[in-house]
């Protein structure tokens, strides 16, 4: 490849470098490795003499106690339906600001875009005591809203930040064109700008899914009964329930990451450019 | 005349119309947004006067609770932050070096190879931070933990630790797995920008004799520098917000060492019905966020110049 004459680099580096990335691999690697195979273990095998290794029986019913007993369809149900809502209401708000912030004229428009962006730096513990002081009084705790809308909230900010980038890359002559159509604000936002934008609701999704999907925080001090307990608060109480049987919450673990890194596999490059869009502009 | 008075009224009804749409469109991000961003914060900020327990009109106490926070040291504020900006400063110098060669070295060719390492190293990234955190509290399990049995198994028993319990290793405990998890995301980060420097100038510097390391030492990471600065303010700000592995891991033990404001801040609701004092670390929490996010921007402004 290199045509032209350049200084070749050290072979012993370049070995180094090699058992470098190699080990960081594994090192990376390794517990996804180790909570796959501790997931169907049997504590004989976990504590005995085969603590790395491949399961030497593959206890699959760690699974099935765990999805049962362990009321882990119920969670990952529950994580499903808030994560989903959540994204949901955040894009289709961030979308509609987005058109009125950057394809309408109006003097206020950068202000209103650099107030939503304060959403960047703002941490979630910020409003964490008001929140819960109101939802508490309203009786507000313990249903799905009560994570649904704050997670909208603060996924808000990016999702804006995201849209932005691609909304105005689309042409203001498509605006113009669906004017002259007799279509009015309304109807060009849903007809013309909207179908537009869906690379921009894969980008904004998947940033949206991880926050959501992994917040423990909120879910944590605002969902006390197990109804509705999202999956990471459904681990934390299953590892307390099972701290002496680790293959149930080995599979715990690893019902609540395969799915999304089964689905990484396959979607490596975009996953990796929505966090890059996230990150760059911002 | 006529025609002039008809179409400034056109002109205004399309104005009203104009504002009216622009009101709708912004309506569901603005009560989002204002609803349970800006109106709690400014809850908070009142509220960090009051000696407040949730429901009763608290009284006006000034700036005691935050006189307090720094003077009380049962409420290990100080602690919390000082292991905060432990973490921060791990995270700056040790996590952000390693994520920086990684994206060097995996951005001076697309190999197959290196694409397969750039998503291997990203997957921690993608794990909830639970999930982590229970993982490493069986590696660290004092009996059956992987870590403990490594040590034996080289004949090096005696580094053996009780990891998440032991005051000198329970911070460390937490420290590890931080790193672990975030290096991937910060090499993304900066490998985005590796791969946007010019093959040109690259070229350019290897033909006038500049080895790989030159190359990345004095042209790529004077221009990939902006992004550094945004890795930088992640980490810290990161550092200061930390919450979940501290509560999976060591639930701010041993004797409330390894606790951070975010866990203080639950420990003033749940444990003690402070909700003044939490909403002063509310406060405290958004200003050091603020503060140390304007600070590393003018650190990297002055070394440019």
């Amino acid at each position: 490849m290199e045509s032209y004459v350049v200084k070749k680099s050290n072979p012993i580096i370049n070995i180094i470098v090699g058992i470098f990335l190699g080990i960081w691999a594994l090192i990376n690697l390794f517990p996804i490795y180790f909570m796959f195979t501790f997931s169907l273990k049997s504590n004989a095998e976990i504590f005995g003499e085969n603590i790395i290794g491949l399961p030497k029986e593959w206890l699959w019913s760690n699974f099935t106690q765990a999805l049962g007993t362990g009321n882990m369809v119920l969670y990952f149900v529950n994580s499903l339906f808030v994560t989903t809502m959540s994204i949901a209401i955040s894009l289709m708000a961030a979308m509609m600001a987005c058109y009125a912030i950057t394809r309408i004229k109006w003097k206020l428009s950068k202000l209103t875009n650099a107030f939503f962006m304060l959403g960047l730096t703002i941490p979630l513990q910020a409003s964490i005591v008001p929140v819960y002081v109101v939802m508490s009084r309203l009786h507000w705790l313990n249903k799905y809203t009560t994570l649904i809308i704050p997670y909208s909230a603060f996924a808000l900010s990016m999702a804006i930040l995201i849209c932005t980038g691609f909304m105005v890359e689309i042409p203001m002559a498509l605006d113009e064109a669906a004017r002259i159509d007799g279509c009015g604000l309304f109807g060009t936002f849903f007809k013309i700008i909207l179908p537009l934008m869906k690379p921009a609701v894969s980008t904004v999704g998947i940033y949206s899914y991880l926050q959501c999907w992994n917040e423990f925080m909120f879910a944590n001090v605002f969902i006390s009964d197990s109804k509705h307990r999202t999956l990471p608060v459904g681990i934390k109480a299953l590892s307390g329930a099972y701290t002496t049987d680790w293959g149930p919450i080995g599979a715990a673990l690893v019902i609540a990451t395969f799915p999304t890194l089964i689905v990484y596999i396959f979607l490596s490059r975009k996953i990796q450019a929505s966090f890059i869009a996230g990150a760059v502009k911002g | 005349m006529n025609d002039d008075k008809r179409k400034k009224k056109e002109k205004k009804k399309a104005d009203i119309a104009r504002g009216l749409t622009i009101f709708v469109f912004l309506l569901p991000g603005l009560l989002l947004f204002v609803g349970i961003l800006i109106a709690p914060i400014a809850v908070s900020i009142d509220r960090s006067l009051y000696d407040w327990n949730g429901f009763s009109p608290g009284t006006f106490i000034g700036f005691n609770n935050y006189v307090e926070l720094f003077t009380n040291g049962s409420i290990k504020f100080m602690t919390s932050l000082k292991n905060a900006l432990i973490l921060a400063f791990f995270s700056v110098f040790v996590q952000l070096p390693l994520a920086l060669l990684l994206a060097l070295l995996l951005g001076r060719a697309e190999t197959r190879l290196n694409r397969a390492y750039l998503s291997i190293f990203f997957m921690p990234v993608l794990i909830s931070t639970v999930v982590i955190g229970q993982l490493w509290l069986k590696i660290y399990n004092p009996d059956y933990g992987v870590l403990n049995r490594f040590l034996d198994a080289v004949n090096l028993g005696q580094l053996k630790h009780i990891w998440v319990a032991d005051p000198k290793t329970a911070l460390g405990s937490i420290l590890v797995p931080t790193i672990w998890q975030y290096v991937g995301y910060h090499m993304l980060l900066m490998y985005a920008g590796v791969k946007g420097v010019d093959i040109d100038l690259r070229e350019a510097a290897m033909l006038d004799g500049a080895t790989k390391w030159q190359v990345d030492r004095y042209v790529v990471i004077p221009i990939i520098k902006p992004i550094i600065r945004v890795s930088v303010i992640f980490a810290v700000t990161g550092s200061l917000k930390t919450y979940d592995l501290v509560r999976i891991i060591t639930e701010g033990g041993p004797f409330q060492m390894t606790e951070v404001p975010s866990t203080i801040l639950e420990n003033m609701l749940f444990l003690r019905n402070r909700y003044g004092m939490g909403s002063t670390i509310s406060v405290m929490l958004i200003l050091l966020c603020f503060a140390f996010a304007l600070l590393i921007t003018a650190a990297f402004r002055e070394k440019d110049e």
